[in-house]
Order: structure tokens, then C-alpha cells, then sequence
């Protein structure tokens, strides 16, 4: 068996429909509202602001925490028990690992930003969506970055290297099937997110890698242009 | 001056001054709703779910239907089940952990009215007496809290619960991939109101700043034909002649907010 054609017709290197907004939640002092797919991600960045308890302060510098939450009715199947889960933080910590790379928060010693995570609805790749929503909502929120990070997830699916698998294809029955997400700065290429679960082979998942980073210029378009917008004059009239 | 309220003394007088004159801190009269926007089918895997904007007020709310063994006490009837979750997203004033007791007031007022009204007839839940009917969970997520999210979230359940579709279900088992076109047995719209009092004044649909300000408020859940199926008051006391002002106002209001069913 040969994976010839992708369940719902995309090209192998091909995401799905992508869209972006920033400044979507008003109380916050950063937001944004991914989609890819189906799968939407809101983010929302309350900080550099008090963090307590006060054990938790360093001293040196900020820090950031991530909280990555799926609505109870976002999931595919069952409803979802609300509250954190083990998935959940492991998500949420290695949310927080993708995106400090690109933060300078030693300006706010002992302080939190806050970022927090919430998909409305999830078809696959929800923690990419997820932090490229939360890397435009720290953006927005004007805290001091190197540049955005992207993420996206790349794969294989049967023979075939694929970029941003869903749902169906991660449960792909006819052959193997690797889920790799990927988050990377886009500027220098460096991966700050890197997971895998399923099988592939070395040379599959170098291909895989390359793909990621062929794709990646795409979405930050996508990011940059959403950023763009909301600080046009247009926009701010409103 | 008498306030009983989380919004200092000097705030309130002008709030009081204003509303003398008829109009509210963003321009509105007292009795106005902020812009109200209700889209539908906003996420794909729930059953059912929708949307709800009062102004800068959101609110997302998404209905999963799953099949449960009945509770024993109702062998013939399905369950249905309000949560809200006050996420840490929408406020600075809402923190991470196990629901607040706002959430919790407000999952229990929505959902004794949609309980109360018999706006769901439970018994056409249920697919074998006692040991299989459905269960219809209602979850309330907010997005951007900006005051009244009481109101807001109700029409969003409502909304959403109106948008539901059963998925299919073949060999005991629910297929959440496939929807049927069958909707849910729902012929009333328990649309709950809430009347907030502040100094001698009532208002609806406060923003989170005037929400300081409130002293009083009352719930009023009433179906379209101006039955009352819930009632839920917070805060100071008031009189049987404010109640019935009150109840005057809601009743209007919600035939005003019915049209965007």
C-alpha cells in the first residue's frame, strides 16, 4: 500500500486553510486567535505583572508561564474533563520551553507573564496552533522578543512525508504513521519544539525536518500580517 | 451615602449622577443592551455550540452528548448538565483552579432554568429504560469578560443547545465523526434575564466597571410565554415593589432579546 493521495486532498507539502487575529480578548494586555484546519487556538498574555508566591520570583529575571487548556467540547469524541490533565501540562511545559528562547524578560525581575492557552475546537496540531497563537499574543502584548516562533506539525503517513497531519491522518489504520510537531524561529531556523510519537525511519525524519522548515515561512507570513493589521490605521480608528 | 457596593464612593456618586440624567458611562440608556452577537457552530466537534457577544463581553458555549446509564432515581430520562468555566484567559480577576463560586452560580442558574422550564423533554432522551439515555453536557467557556456574563452565557447555552445535532449511533456505540440531522426535543427558550440595581436606578447589561457598582440584582428566567421557570437574587435586599418593577423589565427585555433565535 502506497499513501497516493491525502485523505482530504491537500498536496503532501500542504497545510490547511490558515488564519490569524490579534487583539481578540480586550482584557488582556496581549491576545490572538489562531486557526489551522479546524483547530483554533485563542492565547491571551496578562504581564509582566506580581507573581506569587512569592517562592516562585526570581530575582534575576521574569519568567513565563504557559497554561495550554482544551475547551470541554473542543476534542474529537468525549467531552474533555476540565481542568488541568497530565497531557495538559506537559503541553503547557513544553509550550513555555518553545517560546522562551525567543523573550528577554530580564527587565521584570521577580515578575510572571502569564500566557494562557485555550483551543475551541482541536482536529489534530492543537499545540502548534497553540503556540503560534501565544507567540503573536506575546508580540501583541509588546513584551521584548527576538522574533515570533512557529510551530506546525510534519509527519509521515504511510510512505509519505507530509506536513500538518489531522486527525484522520494521525489514525491512518493502513500503514505507519509519525506525528512530529515542530516549532522554529523563523529568523534563524532553530527548532524550539521538538516531539515525536509514532515510527520513522532516519532519513524519513531528516525529510520531515526539511519540510518543517520549507513551510515554516508561510505561517509567519500569516502571524506577521495578523500583527500588521491590527496596528494599521484602520484598525486602531475603530 | 449608602454603598454597598465594591466601587468606591466617589466613582459611584458620578455612576448615581449620570444615571439621573438617563444615561450610562459608554452612552447608553439605562434599559439599552450593549451590541449583541450570536453566531452558531463556532466549533466542529462539539454537538452543538455558539457564540455570544455583548459588547466586549464573549462567551463561547459547546454541548457534547454523550450515552450514560441513567440515574436510578429517573430510569426514564436523560440527564442534561450546565458547567461554566470562568477561564483565567478572559479576566485579570479570574484565576487558574477548580470552579469559583461565580462559576458556579452562574452553571446552576442557567441551568435550572432550562430544568425548570422543561425546556428539554428528558424523557425522549432515553433509548432503553434504565440502562441507556443520553447525556447532554453544556459547557460555558469565557473568552473576554467585560460584565453580565450571566445573560450572555445563557443565550450562548441556549444558542448552542439549539445548534445541537445527534451523533450517530450504531452497535452501542457513538460515532462523534457523523452527525444526524435529528435536533434535540427543545420547544421552549428559557431566556434568563438579570436586573441590576443600583441607588434607585435598574439597569440591564452593566459593563464589569458598573458591575462594581451594583448593589442589587434579580435573575429572571422566563419562557415566550412570559413564564417564569427561575429566579436567582444577589446582593442587598429589595422590596415587593422593586422585585415587581424588576420582573416588568426582564419580561421585556427578553421578547427584545428572543429575536436573535
Amino acid at each position: 500500500m502506497s499513501y497516493t493521495k491525502r485523505i482530504d486532498g491537500r498536496k503532501f507539502n500542504e497545510t490547511r486553510p490558515i488564519s490569524a487575529k490579534t487583539g481578540v480578548i480586550k482584557n488582556a494586555d496581549g491576545s490572538a486567535s489562531f486557526t489551522i484546519g479546524n483547530t483554533t487556538a485563542y492565547a491571551a498574555v496578562y504581564g509582566p505583572r506580581n507573581l506569587y508566591p512569592k517562592f516562585l520570583q526570581n530575582p534575576s529575571t521574569g519568567i513565563l508561564r504557559c497554561n495550554y487548556n482544551m475547551m470541554p467540547f473542543s476534542g474529537m469524541g468525549d467531552r474533555v474533563r476540565p481542568g488541568p490533565s497530565r497531557r495538559s501540562k506537559e503541553i503547557s511545559m513544553v509550550t513555555q520551553k518553545a517560546l522562551l528562547p525567543v523573550l528577554d524578560l530580564k527587565d521584570f525581575p521577580n515578575a510572571v507573564v502569564d500566557v494562557f492557552i485555550e483551543l475551541v475546537e482541536t482536529d489534530a496540531g492543537s499545540r502548534c496552533a497553540g503556540i503560534c497563537a501565544a507567540s503573536m499574543a506575546l508580540a501583541d502584548a509588546g513584551v521584548k522578543m527576538r522574533d515570533l516562533v512557529v510551530a506546525v506539525s510534519v509527519g509521515k503517513v504511510d510512505d509519505k512525508v507530509v506536513v500538518d497531519l489531522d486527525y484522520n491522518e494521525e489514525a491512518y489504520k493502513d500503514g505507519p504513521v509519525a506525528d512530529i510537531p515542530l516549532a522554529i524561529i523563523p529568523s534563524t531556523g532553530e527548532i524550539s519544539l521538538l516531539q515525536m510519537d509514532g515510527e520513522v525511519t532516519k532519513e524519513e525524519l531528516i525529510e520531515a525536518l526539511s519540510e518543517g522548515q520549507k513551510i515554516v515561512a508561510e505561517l509567519y507570513e500569516v502571524q506577521k500580517n495578523a500583527l500588521k493589521e491590527r496596528y494599521s490605521s484602520k484598525t486602531v480608528q475603530e | 451615602m449608602n454603598n454597598n457596593s465594591k466601587m468606591n464612593n466617589d466613582s459611584k456618586n458620578h455612576l448615581i449622577k449620570s444615571l439621573e440624567k438617563g444615561i450610562r458611562f459608554d452612552g447608553r440608556k439605562l434599559t439599552d443592551y450593549r451590541k449583541v452577537v450570536v453566531e452558531t457552530g463556532v466549533s466542529k466537534n462539539a454537538e452543538g455550540s455558539a457564540r455570544v457577544k455583548f459588547g466586549d463581553t464573549e462567551v463561547v458555549a459547546g454541548v457534547k452528548m454523550m450515552m450514560e446509564k441513567p440515574y436510578p432515581d429517573t430510569p426514564e430520562q436523560g440527564v442534561i448538565m450546565v458547567n461554566a468555566e470562568f477561564l483565567p484567559m478572559a479576566s485579570p480577576e479570574f484565576e487558574s483552579g477548580p470552579p469559583g463560586i461565580d462559576s458556579i452560580e452562574l452553571s446552576r442558574v442557567v441551568d435550572r432554568g432550562i430544568r425548570e422550564s422543561k425546556a428539554i423533554d428528558l424523557k425522549k432522551l432515553c433509548l432503553k429504560k434504565g440502562e441507556k439515555v443520553w447525556m447532554v453536557s453544556i459547557d460555558i467557556c469565557t473568552i473576554n469578560a467585560d460584565g453580565n456574563l450571566l445573560d450572555a452565557s445563557a443565550l450562548a447555552a441556549l444558542a448552542a443547545l439549539q445548534n445541537a445535532r445527534f451523533p450517530e449511533y450504531v452497535d452501542d456505540e457513538v460515532n462523534y465523526k457523523k452527525h444526524t440531522d435529528e435536533k434535540l426535543p427543545m420547544d421552549k427558550l428559557p431566556l434568563p434575564v438579570t436586573i441590576h440595581k443600583i441607588g434607585n436606578f435598574f439597569i440591564v447589561d452593566p459593563s464589569r466597571e458598573e458591575e462594581h457598582g451594583v448593589e442589587a440584582r434579580l435573575t429572571i428566567t422566563s419562557t415566550e410565554k412570559g413564564i417564569i421557570c427561575a429566579l436567582q437574587k444577589g446582593g442587598a435586599t429589595l422590596t415587593n415593589d422593586e422585585v415587581a418593577q424588576m420582573l416588568e423589565l426582564a419580561l421585556e427585555k427578553s421578547t427584545e432579546l428572543r429575536k436573535y433565535f
